[in-house]
């Protein structure tokens, strides 16, 4: 790990103060009391190994409901393979096997019994790259409901109109929604479509894979806008490199690093004000102020 | 020292490069013979099928009439070879009725779920050695199989069956490769969104996997088209009888629409005819049925294709 003496790191980041001033106004009170308290995810000692090569080790935190939880580190660090837990796919992933508890309102989701379809339409996943499907935009938010059965037409019309709207795409796409497809659309437009089409399953928890790295200036903070704006409703758990999104628009932060085996272990985690003005751990500081690389 | 602080910095001095040289005489060299060498192999496919269509044109100018493709066959005049057309049209969709679903299946199977493992293996290896088989050989197996042990003759379905032998691995391959190649992240889309497996497989994979799924069913049903070796023990050569269309009874083996019947096929004609045909228009009818046999490949491709594209949009409305 490298520490102050390096001069690369330094070079690389020439402005850490600038950075430290920029973030110092917190959108949320400093200080944990403020949130509201219902828990809606708890995870227990949560390990993740690629065969014998552990990729995150023994994690544990909770995630209030209707707040914004982000995670934050630096690459390799097991953050998204953390998130991931959350809608078990890492079950996808041969060979990746999860050890702890992660708990959903109280239910382990990595019980044997729980159906991970229905998992994961109460917790959808928008990811790093935009992938709609190529489909019309209908089709691509249709998509969730039509595989659950739902083809009455007016519902469904519906239902594609109110996610599009709260995912704020709405007026940009009405007027071909069934002739365009989703991959005609800019990346931003992507991006909310892939919001759109996880709303529409009606979940009550969002993750969020890095979901603005791939795009522009403009569309990152439209994504960030909407965040906020779904905070009203839905719990949502956001991996980003970036700190400055983190800090405009998480309500709790958690910082992920890695150890000397590569490990991903939680260094610490508390309300995004604190994380980012008076961090308890020397290596947080350390990554919030740009000296560690 | 009046040596710049940066001279580390400093391009390594040496002399300049100019820019009319890219590289090195040799180097060069190799570009331009790898450009000639690839434009020649190119050109080549092209002359090679240029000259077999225009041969084929050529020699089936005057053959190929409406009354060539309509008429049965005659011992003292051209005649024509509907029947045995007809037969090739009825193997084809026989042969694709069977090969086709079990193929695209298969290739769900070992795409999508059975990973890799010595069954796989054992599967590929099979696919492998079936598709080396000699097709002669193929169809000694259905003439044993179907025609002898358990007695059906010569007939259209045993052709069929032993012709699926022999493309089911093709197809099956194709279609893993067609699947294969479908992103992950289009599966990992769907199932985030809380779709099944086999949704996702239904509903998006395969979807996008079409225009390879064509590709396969495209070489599978070109093999049926031009296989004598594998019909010629399974199917029959004999001159087919006068067909009556409006016969429909599947079970009788008159009727040119029964599976229960000797069909030989226009590719089985002509190597009948070629081998050990009499008549005096022996020749012209050997031409004239290669062509229709060439134009019917190119017919069935073409509409494959439009097929797929049409399939392509309405499932995926794109």
């Amino acid at each position: 790990m490298s520490t102050g003496d390096e001069m690369p790191t330094t070079a690389t980041y020439p402005e850490p103060v600038l950075r430290r001033v920029e973030v110092a106004t917190p959108r949320v009170a400093d200080d944990a009391t403020a949130l509201p308290t219902e828990v809606k995810i708890a995870t227990e000692h949560v390990s993740v190994l690629y065969g014998d090569k552990v990729a995150v080790r023994d994690v544990s935190l909770t995630v209030q409901a209707r707040s914004i939880l982000a995670l934050i580190g630096p690459s390799g660090s097991g953050k998204s393979t953390f998130l991931r837990c959350f809608n078990r796919m890492n079950d996808l992933i041969p060979g990746a096997v999860v050890r702890g508890e992660v708990c959903l309102d109280g239910e382990n989701v990595m019980d044997p019994d729980v159906s991970v379809v229905e998992l994961r339409r109460r917790v959808g996943m928008v990811f790093q790259r935009p992938n709609p499907f190529p489909m019309s935009i209908y089709e691509n938010v249709a998509y969730g409901p039509r595989r659950r059965g739902q083809n009455d037409k007016r519902k469904l019309d519906e239902l594609v109109e109110t996610s599009l709207k709260r995912a704020a795409l709405w007026d940009e796409v009405r007027d071909d929604l069934r002739r365009k497809s989703g991959l005609a659309l800019s990346g931003g437009q992507q991006q909310r479509l892939c919001i759109a089409r996880v709303l529409a399953t009606d979940p009550e928890v969002i993750l969020m894979d890095e979901p603005a790295s791939a795009l522009d200036p403009v569309s990152t903070l439209r994504i960030e806008e909407l965040m906020r704006e779904l905070r009203e409703a839905y719990t949502i758990v956001i991996v980003t490199h970036n700190m400055q999104q983190a800090a405009r628009v998480s309500d709790v932060t958690a910082f992920f690093t890695m150890a000397e085996d590569r490990a991903g272990y939680l260094v610490e985690v508390g309300p995004t004000g604190r994380i980012f003005t008076r961090p308890n751990e020397r290596l947080t500081e350390d990554y919030i102020s740009g000296r560690f690389g | 020292m009046t040596a710049p602080a940066n001279q580390a910095l400093a391009r390594p001095s040496g002399p300049k490069q100019s820019l009319r040289r890219k590289g090195s005489r040799g180097s060069i060299l190799a570009d331009r013979a790898a450009t000639v060498v690839l434009w020649g192999t190119g050109v080549l496919v092209l002359a090679i099928l240029g000259s077999i269509l225009l041969h084929f044109a050529l020699a089936a100018w005057g053959v190929v009439s409406p009354s060539f493709i309509l008429d049965d066959p005659s011992s003292t005049a051209l005649g024509g070879i509907m029947p045995v057309l007809w037969n090739s049209i009825y193997m084809l969709v026989l042969t694709m009725l069977i090969a086709v679903p079990v193929g695209i299946l298969g290739g769900i199977y070992m795409a999508e779920y059975a990973g890799e493992n010595a069954v796989t293996s054992a599967i590929r290896f099979a696919e492998e050695a079936i598709s080396s088989v000699p097709s002669i050989v193929v169809g000694l197996f259905g003439l044993i199989l179907f025609v002898d042990d358990a007695h059906w003759g010569f007939t259209a379905l045993a052709g069929a069956l032993a012709l699926t032998f022999f493309n089911l691995p093709l197809m099956t391959r194709l279609s893993e490769q067609a699947l294969r190649a479908v992103p992950q992240e289009e599966r990992s889309a769907s199932l985030a969104l809380g779709a099944t497996k086999w949704q996702t497989i239904q509903h998006v994979v395969v979807p996008l996997a079409i225009p390879g799924l064509i590709t396969g069913v495209i070489l599978t049903a070109g093999r049926v088209f031009g296989e004598a070796a594998v019909l010629l023990f399974t199917a029959g050569v004999g001159t087919p009888p006068h067909y009556n269309f409006a016969n429909f009874d599947l079970l009788n083996p008159a009727s040119p629409w029964s599976p229960f019947r000797p069909a030989t096929t226009l590719s089985v004609y002509i190597y009948k005819l070629n081998s050990e045909g009499l008549g005096a228009f022996k020749n012209q009818i050997v031409d004239g049925s290669a062509a229709i046999l060439i134009a019917m490949v190119l017919i069935f491709n073409l509409g494959a294709r439009f097929i797929g594209r049409l399939l392509t949009r309405r499932l995926t409305a794109a």
